[in-house]
């Protein structure tokens, strides 16, 4: 291949269409309230993990929309439960985390 | 639909354009991308139209590129602008038609600050008189040049001895068009058609028998982008935007692509080669690219110019596939001999891209 001093740089473009989300199906199998999260964020500010890591479950429910792999932010949850405390939705995110982590296995 | 209601929101996006008595500028860069362009643009204009179109030779830079590129300041490409309008009033024409969509945003950026601030109008005047002891009055018309393809598109159509459609299907060719985004992105009521619907290329094709295809990406950015391009770097990130469009056009068999930007067709055109070289993957037929013309170099084919006059040996991607397909007869030979049959000597050919 001929050296151009620069190449193409991969889009950042996320396509719904082709996006593969048998995970976030799976995950919804397992925890249906996954489905009711409105991305507020309460989670993701009540984290203790959130400023040393970047850990978010908002950021979790939506990657795994997007069909990312969310592996990376999974490992840094501590499974403290804070983010179930607060959710307004009531959502069990310690478990939804649990049953996540588990389908990675 | 109420119909009134859509005519009116159209009538909005029209542009009036005189029919004649124009002052022409060139671009900085389109007579090395297409050095055929802008003179099939005077020829046409001139000699198969008959119109007064005037240029001079003092003109120079709009600034466009370096004030898009963060190089100098506005009131600096202010005072270029000054001075363009005012070689324009010493030569006693009230319309100006800019070869370059950049130029052409540029000009309208100025002329609406100056109507929001008429106080900066008046220091730029200043700064004019005191640095050239020049004077200038402000143009009646701005217009593109596609704006005056697209408004003569029907007196060439009359004229012209081929039409965009396949010779042995009888089918419209389908054909992508792609507008330079400061054309009518920054002030869609400048541009025929607006930002969303620009007509300005749309109507030359259909005029001259070619269909329209729609995609996804069709109003996205060719990818040049001043300061990505300019810094070796960030082309990666340039070229990915072309890709972008490549990719979304692929689906729609797309037979040529028709622009009206100095850098959107020298990028789609020689960004294949690159995509080409880097991924393996070429989108027109049998390995060939899809040939990206200026509207100029379109109008030179349908009125009957040879395409070797055009400068359509200079582009990246295969042109002859189209010819064939639009059955303009060309001399193979022929083609890399410059002006006064003067040998140009023939390019190496891409490894993956197919070309002659």
């Amino acid at each position: 291949m001929m050296d151009f001093g620069f190449k193409l740089s991969k889009s950042a473009t996320i396509d719904l269409d082709r996006a593969g989300t048998e995970r976030y199906e799976k995950l919804c199998a397992l925890s249906p309230d996954a489905r009711t999260c409105m991305a507020c964020g309460s989670c993701s500010a009540t984290c203790t993990a959130a400023s040393f890591s970047g850990m978010s479950v908002r950021k979790v429910i939506l990657g795994l929309q997007r069909g990312q792999d969310v592996r990376p932010l999974l490992s840094a949850c501590m499974l403290c439960g804070k983010c179930t405390l607060v959710c307004p939705r009531g959502i069990n995110t310690r478990r939804l985390i649990l049953n996540l982590s588990k389908s990675y296995d | 639909m109420i119909y009134e209601g859509k005519q009116k929101i159209w009538k909005d996006y029209q542009k009036e354009i005189p029919d004649d008595h124009w002052y022409f500028v060139r671009s900085c860069i389109r007579q090395n991308f297409f050095p055929a362009s802008e003179r099939m643009f005077t020829e046409i204009t001139r000699n198969v139209l008959g119109k007064d179109v005037y240029e001079t030779p003092y003109h120079t830079t709009c600034g466009g590129i370096a004030y898009h590129c963060d190089t100098l300041p506005q009131e600096t490409a202010m005072t270029i602008v000054a001075r363009q309008f005012a070689l324009m009033t010493e030569a006693g024409y009230e319309n100006y038609a800019a070869s370059c969509i950049t130029s052409f945003g540029n000009y309208a950026e100025v002329l609406e600050t100056w109507h929001e601030f008429p106080e900066l109008e008046a220091r730029i005047r200043e700064q004019l008189w005191k640095a050239t002891r020049r004077e200038f009055k402000k143009p009646k018309y701005l217009a593109h040049t596609s704006d005056l393809i697209y408004h003569w598109r029907n007196q060439i159509a009359e004229k012209a001895k081929f039409r965009l459609v396949d010779k042995d299907t009888g089918e419209p060719l389908r054909i992508a068009e792609h507008i330079g985004c400061h054309y009518a992105k920054m002030f869609p009521s400048k541009g025929v058609g607006g930002a969303e619907y620009p007509y300005v290329l749309t109507g030359m094709v259909e005029s001259w028998g070619g269909q329209i295809i729609d995609y996804p990406e069709r109003r996205h950015c060719c990818g040049y982008g001043f300061r990505q391009y300019h810094v070796k770097a960030n082309r990666g990130y340039c070229v990915s935007n072309t890709h972008k469009k490549f990719e979304s056009m692929e689906p729609y068999g797309i037979q040529a692509i028709v622009t009206n930007c100095p850098g959107c067709p020298y990028f789609m055109d020689r960004w294949q080669y690159f995509i080409a070289e880097q991924t393996g993957k070429t989108y027109g037929k049998d390995g060939f690219g899809i040939p990206v013309l200026t509207y100029e170099e379109l109008a030179g084919l349908v009125l009957g110019y040879d395409p070797w006059d055009l400068g359509l040996q200079l582009h990246q991607v295969a042109v002859e596939p189209l010819l064939d397909r639009i059955g303009i007869p060309y001399d193979p030979k022929a083609k890399y001999l410059g002006v006064n049959k003067e040998d140009l000597l023939r390019p190496s050919l891409p490894q993956t891209l197919k070309c002659f």
